[in-house]
């Protein structure tokens, strides 16, 4: 019985401290002491959001008064101005209710800084470079022949498109084992997806894992499609069959905004983790 | 590809949305200020083609897509996504029980 006591006393205590979220939104309900967590939502304790300059040129998110920490704890800090207006602009679109599920950038930024999994760049590379051999680009069907069609219509650009790039070969196939993918297009992409930072590898990892696919992955990032664009060749078959039975609001739809928001952020992410910009003033010739 | 829309377009898109966010005081967002700083900031250029230029409108169509798709997927998950279901207390209470108290506690308890 006292243990509970002390039990439900560390819970209100943990609770207090300055805010802390977790990424996938589970707060624990403040007055509850029941053996199981009850999942329940976090009501929004602030009102305005600000950034500030922290140390070493990063940007620091103060709800209010307190600084945003990232569930590991640690400091929230963003590398640049973009990336932390980004963020502070989710935490203000929130009213009432603080929807964790709906703020990806702060998820992504959270992942990079805490690495909770404590993965490695090369490990990053390898799961990324994973999606290549079963990616949805390559994967083609025999029939129906509308669907056929579309495919070669909508995928072969871009297909054609990564191999002018980058110089490599990956082609498609119609068989259940996938394309054969040659040693030297490996090299290649590894080679390039070395030359990102870390956080550019969270994200560009991110949105290969919301779009089942590193080709239309690189295709967004290099600027070549719209975030929309790809999200639609990702669910190519997906359209067909929605135009051919006609679409179910609350699964294509919901499923369909999820997808858009997830990429745009991991794009956006990108972006800001692996630009610089200044600005040349040229002089005017008289 | 198909090329993208105006940058018009998508700063107005992108001031809408956040106007929808905000409400009445919109103007004083720091997001507001700084969509259109950077708006004015990449309009000058002396080249035809200006590959910054053509970065930074992707990333704005890519900061519309994002805010328009989170707003859309917001009023869908409300709409359809199941409430969870109520704690036993409340269910109980719904049809007029009440849960048995044990101050020894349960067996399992400690």
């Amino acid at each position: 019985m006292l243990r509970n006591l002390v039990r439900f006393h560390n819970c209100l205590g943990h609770a207090f401290s300055p805010p802390t979220v977790c990424p996938r939104g589970q707060m624990f309900k403040l007055l509850s002491v029941k053996s199981y967590s009850t999942i329940t939502e976090r009501k929004k304790f602030y009102e305005d959001v600000s950034i500030s300059h922290g140390e070493g040129g990063m940007f620091e998110i103060n709800l209010d008064r307190r600084k945003l920490k990232t569930p590991g704890g640690k400091l929230f800090t963003a590398p640049n101005e973009a990336l932390a207006i980004a963020v502070a602009n989710e935490w203000d679109t929130q009213k009432d209710i603080l929807k964790f599920y709906s703020m990806h950038m702060t998820t992504l930024c959270n992942t990079a800084l805490d690495n909770p999994t404590f993965r490695s760049k090369d490990q990053m590379i390898t799961a990324a470079l994973k999606y290549l051999e079963t990616d949805t680009i390559c994967y083609r069907v025999e029939e129906p022949p509308s669907l056929v069609e579309l495919q070669n219509n909508e995928w072969d650009p871009v297909l054609n498109w990564i191999e002018d790039r980058y110089n490599v070969v990956i082609g498609s196939s119609t068989s259940i084992l996938g394309p054969e993918i040659p040693q030297a297009t490996m090299d290649t992409f590894r080679q390039h997806l070395g030359s990102y930072n870390f956080w550019s590898l969270t994200g560009l990892e991110y949105v290969i894992t919301q779009l089942k696919s590193v080709v239309l992955a690189f295709a967004l990032i290099d600027k070549h499609i719209t975030v929309e664009q790809a999200v639609l060749l990702s669910r190519l078959e997906e359209e067909f069959q929605i135009g051919h039975w006609g679409n179910v609001e609350w699964a294509h739809d919901v499923d369909l905004y999820e997808l858009r928001s997830r990429t745009a952020a991991g794009a956006l992410f990108v972006h800001f983790s692996s630009e610089s910009s200044t600005v040349k003033r040229k002089l005017m010739q008289d | 590809m198909a090329s993208l829309s105006s940058p018009l377009r998508i700063c107005r898109g992108i001031l809408r949305e956040i106007r929808a966010i905000k409400g009445p005081e919109y103007k004083q967002s720091l997001a507001y200020n700084y969509v259109l700083d950077q708006f004015r900031k990449n309009q000058i250029t002396g080249e035809r083609y200006c590959r910054a230029q053509e970065e930074a409108l992707h990333a704005s169509h890519s900061y519309l897509c994002l805010l328009t798709s989170t707003r859309q997927h917001i009023a869908l998950y409300d709409m359809y996504h199941g409430k969870g279901q109520r704690d036993t207390e409340e269910m109980a209470g719904i049809v007029g029980l009440r849960l048995p108290t044990q101050p020894g506690g349960k067996g399992w308890e400690k």
